[in-house]
């Protein structure tokens, strides 16, 4: 599967999405993990809509896990909450990853459903084709398989 | 995936000799050509699930079957506490007791025609479809935990739900040994306003004509005849179940490394029956299936009002409802001896052939109506469940479909809108806020839902009643 053309402008690195049988691949690709995991929550929203976002609220989230790639579906699972609980979609992340713990900002808006025509739900993200690593070139990714 | 690969024991058995760490065979009913367009991850997925301690008998997989994440989806096992055994949040999975209803309307197509398009906007309108969408009850803490005890019974007692349905639902509507109180606060929070909604993905409400009997006999017993019109859900336990099945993930990714269970693929997470956590997560997911038992009830009844409405009198009565993802404590023969077992179903039906004694009086001849959701275009099917299917797969069958191609292929491949309008070319109208939905769900990327019922039928599971052709869909 070739990278999709998804950078947002004057972020770095970039996210796409995998095909898995019956869900959606998420992946997150940056310059730290802490930016990988910002672009797969991105590539989250993606699998939701194709809309745009506007980033007009923003959210507060913490969660810790033992290690980097249980952390990762740690915070995709937080995204996920936080969406179903708010009824909100999101499109700008920040993150700050301190060993096993994970502080995360999400900036979105309430779903409009005549605008965002969400296509599906996350129920979860998966521990399926988990994984986080360094890459050759120094950069990170970060992805797994989010249940719809 | 390759056929030499496995013993091939008759025409629809497939068996993967124990190797390596697993303990039991692994056992896949299908036929030649689903066997070949497999995943070759259901063969991984399978032999994984076959490694688990305390295993009885085999690891199998539905004619339906395909990549899970852990369990294959289409996958079945039972463990034997007394052994050793385990529970697995992803051997249900996320949708616990994600499920099926058919309901019966007593009108026949020619009485839905005329009044066709007002009947799908109108459902439409009071069926709360998708992401964004919110039922009209929400609940306090106290009717929270009401309905996790309940089931259907509580949707019932609600005004919600007609009590006559209550035999016609697995577990007479209510599951025992639920436990409210170890549902976290969080997956209540998720579920606040998420009663009587259907979701989205692949759950829909339809209006279905009947389009084929095979059986005229035991369609006779479930009241089905030719050109009849029925009313299916698909849908489970919303974001309760979701977040249930996410936080004991969690949780027995790490009880399992505790209790020095080696795991082939994490997301096998499991821990020993009689342990803390696998006793917590049982009462919690046994709480999420009366969540889906309770929505399902609901949803049944929304459709109902609208039914009424244009069709007064019409009480649109349940032949059944069943559930597909679930772990169920079933008494089982292995060895010649019987077994209180832990029946893992994972995106797999529940199926007691004739004679079984939970089934209701007025089914029990014949056997349980197995409900197969097929895709929007192709139909599903209506099965009996067979008594062979006790001693082939714990009393399973196949539940869907299955998908033949990734959301992401579709998407590439269809546009929503032109699906929408050769549906409604076909006489088949399509309502969903969403068109990449549509998409993501067309026909086309399914598999053959007739392949996979013959496959069913010819292994013993379950044997064809009735094809159902869709005249609506509501999808999320």
């Amino acid at each position: 599967m070739g990278k999709a053309a998804n950078q947002i402008a004057g972020e770095p690195g970039h996210w796409e999405h995998f095909p898995h049988a019956a869900d959606v691949g998420v992946r997150g690709f940056g310059g730290t993990p802490a930016e990988a995991f910002e672009q797969a929550a991105q590539a989250l929203t993606g699998v939701i809509t194709n809309a745009e976002v506007a980033p007009k609220l923003e959210v507060k989230v913490n969660c810790e896990a033992p290690d980097l790639e249980l952390l990762f579906v740690e915070w995709l699972n937080t995204v996920i909450y936080e969406m179903a609980v708010r009824n909100m979609l999101f499109s700008r992340f920040a993150v700050r990853i301190d060993g096993a713990r994970l502080e995360g900002t999400l900036w979105g808006e309430p779903v409009d459903v005549a605008r965002h025509q969400p296509a599906c739900e996350p129920k979860g993200a998966t521990y399926t084709a988990l994984k986080v690593a360094k890459e050759d070139d120094g950069s990170w990714s970060a992805a797994c398989i989010v249940d719809v | 995936m390759d056929p030499a690969r496995f013993t091939r024991v008759d025409e629809t058995t497939w068996r993967i000799e124990p190797q390596g760490a697993m303990r039991v065979p692994a056992i896949i009913y299908a036929d030649g050509n689903l066997i070949r367009d497999m995943d070759d991850k259901v063969y991984e997925q399978a032999a994984n699930v076959a490694m688990l301690p305390g295993i009885m008998q085999a690891s199998y997989a539905m004619p339906d079957a395909h990549w899970g994440y852990g369990f294959p989806i289409g996958g079945v096992a039972a463990f034997d506490p007394e052994e050793g055994g385990v529970v697995s949040a992803g051997g249900v999975g996320f949708d616990i007791s994600c499920g099926v209803r058919t309901m019966l309307t007593g009108l026949k197509v020619a009485d839905i025609l005329p009044g066709q398009k007002e009947l799908a906007e109108s459902l439409f309108r009071q069926i709360p479809a998708g992401v964004g969408s919110t039922g009209d009850i929400t609940l306090d803490a106290i009717e929270m935990d009401a309905m996790l005890a309940g089931g259907a019974y509580w949707a019932v007692e609600f005004g919600w739900g007609d009590a006559r349905d209550l035999e016609r639902i697995e577990e007479g509507g209510r599951m025992a040994g639920a436990e409210p109180a170890l549902v976290s606060d969080r997956a209540k929070k998720r579920q606040h306003r998420e009663m009587g909604t259907l979701g989205s993905g692949n759950h829909y409400l339809e209006v279905q004509a009947v389009a084929e009997i095979f059986d005229t006999a035991v369609a006779r017993v479930y009241d089905l005849a030719a050109d009849d019109v029925v009313v299916t859900i698909h849908c489970g336990s919303r974001g309760l179940g979701h977040q249930i099945g996410t936080e004991f993930l969690k949780e027995m990714v790490l009880e399992a490394k505790a209790s020095g269970i080696t795991l082939p693929d994490r997301e096998l997470a499991c821990a020993p029956i009689n342990s803390e956590v696998g006793q917590r997560y049982l009462g919690a997911m046994r709480a999420g299936i009366n969540c889906a038992l309770a929505n399902r009830e609901i949803l049944g009844h929304i459709a109902r009002r609208v039914f009424r409405h244009y069709f007064p009198g019409h009480d649109l009565p349940l032949l059944f409802d069943v559930s597909h993802n679930t772990c169920k404590v079933e008494p089982h023969a292995v060895d010649g001896k019987r077994r209180d077992l832990f029946v893992h179903r994972k995106g797999a039906t529940r199926a007691f052939g004739p004679g079984h004694d939970s089934l209701p009086p007025a089914l029990r001849s014949v056997g349980q109506p197995v409900l197969i959701g097929g895709s929007m275009g192709t139909g599903s099917y209506i099965l009996a469940a067979e008594a062979s299917a006790e001693q082939k797969a714990f009393s399973s069958a196949c539940h869907g479909a299955g998908r033949a191609m990734s959301r992401h292929a579709a998407l590439k491949q269809w546009s929503g809108r032109k699906i929408q309008d050769d549906l409604a070319a076909q006489g088949i109208l399509i309502r969903s806020p969403s068109t990449r939905g549509i998409a993501e769900e067309a026909p086309g990327a399914y598999k053959d839902v007739g392949a996979v019922v013959l496959a069913a039928e010819h292994a013993g599971l379950a044997r064809r009643v009735a094809r159902l052709r869709p005249l609506i869909c509501i999808k999320g």
